[in-house]
């Protein structure tokens, strides 16, 4: 995927007002199955699969003994196993920690290069695509369900899940097929977009990119991510994000919002109360709001919304304040 | 609308994708297309003040994309006499017409002979085009 097509400005108001595709084939498909693939996974991802039936889906952490997040992940349950689809870059690192894991009678392959996988979001993206489908409607699904269909005569499995904030489809697909596909869907009239818009998109709505805003050493919990952590069940480092809960997180990942127009925290920029507090894990441009925007830890004392804070871009010291998440909010 | 790529003959060019246009003893400082299109969409400017001080090859200033950062580099030396508070306002001017209404400073020249050193459009086509 490249940065940008016809420019990011352009790209995120597509996926805004209209409907975007993202090719996002880099991503990792890894099949878990065999009798014991849910007790497998139910003792090393944070949410708890016991929520889903087959044809839904959940946000999901793989964890570490110490409560850090190796990766963020969709989980597809399917009849008979799971479909794992995780990010990229921590693909082998997943595939490692799961196999070390996997008991005799679960089994783990990783499907990801027979895969093409593309992702088509903004609010007429399903009516765009209901044309397209056979033997669904893509109209009357709900979020974070799935089916398999053929999407102009690609077999593809459809899924109600994103990473924009808005209504869309990821849709995967055999490897050969996947400019087929994405053919089909430019030429219904969606706007291709790329990494830019893609970064940008999610920074909006404040979902957390993995190796910027968690990380093998960010607890799961000090990045708000409590929510996808099941209380009532035990998993890999469980008892570390328990503890974090009954003690209070250190420190936590907050929404920074700008003061002035015109200034854009970067990664690593520092967080300033009086003296360095914190750092800058995401920032970016936000076409939609005007401004610059970012995510960023800082101590919990800090993490109220509407915390005026210093972040230092570039030597210089621009005025922001803790916003609620998300930044952006659909008005309806 | 993004313009289309061009290096006009009139001006000089710094390998760092910044250009000069010179009259007398003022020269017209900005980007060069090749520049503007590797950052995207653009959104901040940071110039320097009037009556600053720019040497040849260092940075004078930022131009800022949604995604990306970039020092502004001088292609010769001087003192500024006035900043394109247009860009300040509307940086896209830089996207749409980085050889017009996108121009970032003009400067009244210490040393025109280092316009020596500077390429000529078809010797700077052909860097970006190795680039």
């Amino acid at each position: 995927m490249p940065v940008q097509y016809a420019g990011v400005i352009d790209e995120v108001r597509a996926v805004r007002t209209a409907a975007g595709v993202f090719d996002v084939s880099h991503m990792g498909q890894l099949q878990v199955g065999g009798s014991a693939a849910h007790a497998f996974l139910q003792g090393v991802l944070s949410n708890d699969l016991d929520r889903l039936a087959p044809g839904e889906a959940q946000y999901t952490l793989l964890t570490n003994e110490r409560g850090g997040i190796v990766d963020d992940l969709i989980a597809y349950r399917r009849e008979g196993g799971y479909l794992l689809v995780v990010n990229a870059g921590n693909r082998a690192a997943d595939v490692t920690h799961l196999a070390e894991r996997c008991p005799a009678d679960a089994t783990l392959v990783d499907e990801s290069d027979a895969h093409g996988m593309l992702a088509l979001q903004g609010p007429e993206s399903l009516a765009l695509l209901a044309p397209l489908c056979e033997g669904i409607d893509p109209l009357e699904a709900a979020a974070f369900t799935f089916a398999e269909a053929r999407v102009a005569g690609v077999p593809c499995t459809v899924a109600r899940t994103g990473y924009t904030g808005e209504p869309g489809v990821e849709l995967i697909c055999p490897a050969t097929e996947v400019v087929e596909l994405w053919d089909a869907l430019i030429g219904a009239g969606a706007v291709p977009c790329g990494l830019g818009a893609r970064d940008t998109l999610r920074l909006e709505v404040c979902y957390p990119l993995h190796g910027n805003d968690i990380t093998e050493d960010t607890n799961a919990i000090e990045a708000g991510l409590g929510w996808v952590c099941a209380r009532d069940k035990r998993f890999t480092g469980s008892d570390v994000l328990a503890q974090t809960i009954s003690d209070g997180p250190r420190r936590r990942l907050v929404a920074l919002r700008m003061d002035e127009e015109r200034a854009v925290p970067r990664p690593g920029c520092p967080i300033l109360a009086g003296e360095t507090v914190g750092v800058v894990t995401s920032g970016t441009f936000s076409p939609t709001l005007q401004r610059g925007i970012g995510l960023g830890y800082v101590p919990s004392a800090l993490a109220e919304p509407g915390t005026a804070v210093v972040i230092d871009v570039r030597g210089r010291t621009r005025t922001a304040h803790t916003a609620r998440k998300p930044l952006y909010v659909k008005e309806t | 609308m993004p313009a289309t790529e061009s290096y006009p003959d009139d001006l000089r060019y710094h390998r760092e994708h910044d250009w000069a246009r010179v009259d007398g003893d003022i020269a017209t400082f900005g980007v060069t297309w090749y520049a503007q299109d590797s950052l995207g969409d653009l959104v901040v400017y940071l110039p320097p003040e009037e009556g600053a001080e720019v040497t040849a090859g260092a940075e004078y200033g930022e131009l800022e994309s949604v995604k990306a950062v970039s020092g502004i580099v001088a292609p010769a030396s001087g003192t500024v006499t006035e900043v394109n508070q247009a860009v300040i306002d509307a940086p896209e001017l830089v996207n749409d017409d980085p050889y017009g209404q996108g121009w970032l400073i003009k400067v009244r020249l210490s040393d025109p002979a280092e316009l020596g050193a500077l390429l000529d459009a078809t010797a700077y086509a052909t860097h970006v085009a190795g680039a």
